[in-house]
């Protein structure tokens, strides 16, 4: 039942373990993207379209919301 | 409605940078790419239907927008390997680690069809029929594509799927820890 480095099975394993391996290696270079914190420039862009869109006028250079 | 495309669009930030750092390679055009897809999506927020998949919405228009540019810019990254590896940006946090670093560089040396394949579906979680809808493909194009992708970083990562198996200190550690109880 314990799972040790002697009980793989290479020849008939091996494929799908490849294949494993890249998609799990491409989760985690995707996921250390996906956490990382979301640049101010691209939260404050949203801000101001949301004022701009609320108030019916145009952006401001200060027009953020607090 | 606007409050709530807002919250919508805040929520799939991150997937949207993810998926546009993935295209790029380059964090600095991926932001800049973010960027011009909240602008288009906001413009054209009335063509999107409540309820309908807006995670597959915004990242058709991020595809576009990343298309279009290339193509403005002549394709300066696509057949020039070199210089599109050596320009890759990797983050100094998370991204620091040399696995993730190479996986990104073998990444980038895919063709761009491929590598939006394998992304789509192999990380940001779309079904083959969503991946396909954003790409503006085939079905059964977007799984040869995946396939292809999948068989070359194989190669390019040297996994066998024996000896070299997965970045796995972490995993084998938690497997003869989990052996060893």
């Amino acid at each position: 039942m314990a799972r040790d480095e002697m009980n793989k099975e290479p020849s008939s394993a091996g494929g799908d373990q490849a294949m494993d391996a890249v998609s799990r290696r491409l989760r985690e270079y995707y996921d250390a993207v996906k956490e990382e914190a979301i640049p101010d420039r691209l939260l404050d862009l949203l801000e101001k379209l949301d004022e701009a869109d609320r108030s019916q006028r145009p952006v401001s250079s200060d027009g953020r919301k607090e | 409605m606007t409050w709530s495309f807002k919250r919508e669009m805040l929520a799939s930030l991150p997937n949207l940078r993810a998926f546009a750092v993935s295209l790029s390679g380059q964090q600095d055009k991926a932001d800049d790419l973010v960027q011009d897809t909240i602008m288009k999506a906001w413009a054209k927020q009335d063509s999107f239907e409540p309820g309908t998949n807006i995670k597959a919405w915004l990242f058709t228009i991020l595809r576009n927008e990343f298309y279009s540019q290339m193509r403005k810019r002549g394709r300066e990254v696509q057949d020039s390997d070199g210089l599109f590896t050596e320009r890759l940006s990797v983050h100094p946090g998370q991204m620091g680690s040399l696995d993730l670093k190479d996986f990104q560089v073998a990444l980038a040396r895919l063709p761009d069809d491929q590598r939006e394949a394998i992304v789509l579906v192999g990380a940001s979680g779309f079904s083959y029929e969503e991946a396909a809808e954003v790409c503006g493909c085939a079905v059964g194009t977007i799984k040869s594509r995946l396939s292809r992708a999948r068989a070359q970083l194989q190669i390019d990562l040297q996994i066998s799927g024996e000896a070299d198996y997965g970045p796995d200190e972490t995993s084998s550690a938690v497997l003869s820890r989990s052996a060893s109880s």
